[in-house]
């Protein structure tokens, strides 16, 4: 037992927070919320020299085959660099869910060209109800010769505009069990029917809507087994979930950092803040959420990477704690700020809001929390 | 980043597990109770069993009648001891801190006279820290040790003393140098008990229970070979003692409000309100949910201070971080446990509608002595925010 990082995770660690100091500064993480597409061709490309896109894909399909949590350690210093773009959703919704339910062929045709930064994806599941569970995916994939046909609207996809395949989730099957009879597509973003459309967010980040107008999709497209899609995406949702807490992680960590250096700097009263004990008190909660935060997202995603029979259990509970607690430390740190944390002009605004992004993805923690309930009863 | 334990690890949490439920009586309300002299006595019986099992101090020198246990092995110990509620109230703080300073920072001759009879179950320690006038501000006490001879004489109060009445040994702060600085002129004695000029006076606390004591010392005699450490090595000694009370005492802690939380499920799930269940009222579900998220979150804390040891890394401030989150998470545990309870949460033990032994009522009082008790919450976040993050002081 050793919550610590194994050598290779502090080198991976080490190595991002260099490469994103110097290629995601604030300017840049600035530029992408401004630009419509969010992200760049040769940041994408230069982070893939690094391997990342391709850093849980084996080798066997042009990844590095590293561990889950590794990509856990990355990510948490892509939250740290609030590094924008479709990382997330081409790994974890995308090469994640095709490495644990794809054909060899899928996987051929698919994960070399994501690890080499040559295609990026995401996963189009919620719907205009926004519910994450089984029975919101209602809109329908209907059978008609070597295609389904989908029709009905996603929202709240992340990244959608930019992608060159959505894994899409539809109905193929009304059944009494809501998660019996969903079906999961690889759809090229580009077929006739797509319509995308950026939704303005928060964190300025790229979530859309996506129309399905009478889209054609390939059969030999069905990822997994036709009317049984749901477990695969209940995975894609879990890693993806204990993925937001890594990113939250971070990202509470360096609002932590930014704040402190400030109330060590800030005279007021002809001392600084941080003498206080009204600010001391502050940082020393500040440190419980994020230590808290970041141990039980390391355990939900060594559960998942080792298949731990409790692992899901442990994500919502992860989920549930990382929400609220980075959401406590992203609120004392504007507190710390003061009139300067409400400027657009300075950083500290780019870590509350892009908090919230990630507090509501995948699960917030009312949604995780009724999830331990329910497991509670069992 | 690897959560397995050992295969050693779990043979011994399998069998500490059997043994502790064969030797824990069914109806054992809880460590607190060793404070009524039957429960003592049978907490003592306890110790003494486990002392034959060799299971007092694991992580001691096997020399001294430990283990050498890894921290890892500590940390199963601690968490099964705690679940099972073992009475082992006597030992705690002689075998988490007391033994260690001894250890740390004593002669040999000190080490010899002093472990073996700890891991025996013979001996009783209690800690002669705070003073009327120095409580948070530990280091204004004012007890003064003057040398005399080959003696010191001891002069001053102590308060908040457990097991003072019940103690054959105590641990002393002093004042050694009245002229130095406040942190710099103090003395860590091993003062015994039985020594002429002591006094114990009883303070009954708010569960109507004596726990605690004033200890009057007037013209104590303790010998030189009593100084634990250098003559003003004392606050030294004490903000080590402290660490490594904080953090070996939240394990076992964290693991009874686990059962605790355990328990109160099984009895929402049992319990029949309006054709359903308790468990099925949403409010209840929440707060249970909530609880066990949050305990969730407080395990792996102190996971990550038990790493930093195992790395031999500096993990002081962790473990603040771990004792402060931990204690008042216990707060909020019994106060849960209360709520969902209702009426019959206020009960006492020993009425007959008592739900639960009554142990939330009871640990609702109690968790309040673990947010003060070994520096309170608001000691903790000045250590963490000055002594952990550079926090200036003004």
């Amino acid at each position: 037992m050793d919550l610590g990082l194994s050598e290779e995770q502090e080198l991976l660690k080490n190595f991002a927070r260099d490469f994103l100091e110097k290629e995601c500064p604030e300017a840049f993480v600035r530029a992408m919320e401004e630009d419509e597409k969010g992200y760049t061709p040769e940041f994408w490309q230069k982070m893939a020299a690094q391997g990342w896109q391709g850093l849980i894909i084996p080798e066997q399909y042009g990844g590095t085959g590293m561990t889950y949590t590794d990509l856990i350690v990355l990510l948490e210093e892509f939250g740290r660099a609030l590094v924008p773009g479709p990382f997330i959703s081409t790994v974890l919704l995308g090469a994640m869910p095709i490495l644990e339910a794809g054909t060899e062929e899928q996987k051929k045709e698919f994960l070399p060209k994501i690890a080499a930064g040559d295609l990026i994806m995401t996963m189009a599941l919620t719907e205009p109800s926004a519910r994450w569970d089984a029975s919101g995916v209602e809109m329908p994939a209907k059978a008609e010769g070597d295609s389904f046909v989908l029709s009905g609207s996603k929202l709240f996809v992340p990244d959608a505009n930019v992608s060159d395949y959505m894994l899409v989730a539809a109905r193929t099957k009304e059944s009494a069990n809501p998660e019996d009879g969903i079906t999961l597509f690889l759809v090229d973003s580009k077929s006739a029917g797509i319509e995308f459309t950026v939704l303005k967010t928060i964190a300025a980040d790229k979530q859309c809507e996506v129309a399905f107008n009478d889209v054609r999709v390939p059969k030999a497209n069905v990822l997994g087994e036709v009317d049984k899609g749901w477990p695969i995406i209940q995975s894609a949702k879990n890693k993806a979930a204990a993925a937001a807490c890594a990113y939250l992680v971070g990202l509470a960590q360096m609002d932590f950092d930014v704040s402190l250096d400030y109330a060590k700097e800030r005279i007021q009263f002809d001392r600084p803040i941080g003498s206080f004990q009204a600010i001391q008190h502050k940082f020393a909660d500040m440190i419980i959420d994020v230590d808290g935060s970041r141990f039980i997202t390391y355990k939900a995603a060594w559960a998942l990477q080792e298949n731990e029979p409790d692992a899901e259990m442990l994500v919502s509970m992860a989920k549930a704690w990382c929400s609220e607690a980075t959401r406590r430390v992203v609120a004392h740190g504007q507190q710390i700020h003061g009139g300067i944390g409400f400027t657009k002009d300075y950083k500290i605004e780019l870590y509350f809001r892009r908090q919230k992004w990630m507090e509501l993805m995948w699960g917030d923690a009312d949604h995780h929390r009724a999830m331990v309930a329910e497991k509670l009863g069992t | 980043m690897d959560f397995h334990f050992s295969p050693e690890e779990k043979a011994f949490r399998q069998d500490l597990r059997a043994w502790l439920k064969e030797n824990v009586p069914p109806d054992w309300e809880g460590v607190f109770l060793e404070e009524e002299e039957k429960e003592w006595r049978q907490g003592r019986e306890f110790v003494k069993k486990l002392s034959d099992k060799g299971w007092v101090a694991p992580s001691w020198p096997k020399e001294y009648g430990g283990m050498e246990a890894s921290p890892a092995l500590q940390l199963v110990y601690n968490e099964e001891m705690g679940y099972h509620r073992a009475p082992i109230g006597s030992v705690v703080q002689a075998v988490g801190y007391i033994g260690p300073a001894i250890l740390a920072f004593g002669t040999e001759e000190q080490k010899k006279q002093h472990l073996p009879p700890i891991t025996a179950g013979e001996i009783v320690w209690c800690q002669g820290f705070s003073e009327p006038e120095a409580g948070s501000d530990l280091a204004a006490l004012q007890t003064r040790a003057v040398k005399d001879g080959d003696d010191y004489v001891i002069n001053g109060t102590k308060i908040w003393t457990s097991n003072a009445h019940r103690s054959d040994w105590c641990i002393l702060l002093a004042r050694t140098d009245p002229a130095a600085p406040k942190h710099k002129g103090i003395g860590f004695f091993l003062v015994d008990m039985k020594s002429p000029g002591i006094t114990v006076q009883p303070i009954i606390n708010m569960a109507n229970v004596h726990s605690f004591n004033q200890v009057f010392l007037e013209d104590v005699r303790v010998p030189k070979s009593g100084l634990l450490g250098q003559e003003n090595q004392g606050w030294f000694i004490t903000i080590m003692a402290l660490d490594f009370e904080r953090s070996t005492l939240v394990a076992a802690a964290i693991s009874m409000a686990k059962r605790n939380l355990d328990e109160l499920i099984d009895y929402c799930k049992e319990t029949k309100v309006n054709g359903g269940t308790l468990l099925d009222n949403p409010l209840v579900r929440h707060k249970l949910a909530e609880m066990t998220i949050e305990i969730e979150v407080g395990k792996y804390m102190v996971y990550r201070v038990v790493s930093l040891q195992a790395r031999q890394e500096p993990g002081s401030i962790e473990a603040a971080v771990c004792k402060l989150y931990n204690t008042e998470l216990d707060v909020r545990v019994a106060n849960t446990g209360i709520q969902i309870l209702g009426l019959y949460g206020q009960l006492q033990r020993d009425s007959k509608w008592a739900q639960l032994m009554g142990r939330f009522q009871k640990s609702y009082m109690y968790a309040l002595a673990m947010t003060v008790g070994g520096g309170s919450s608001e000691i903790q976040r000045n250590i963490i925010a000055m002594r952990g993050l550079g926090l200036p002081r003004r």
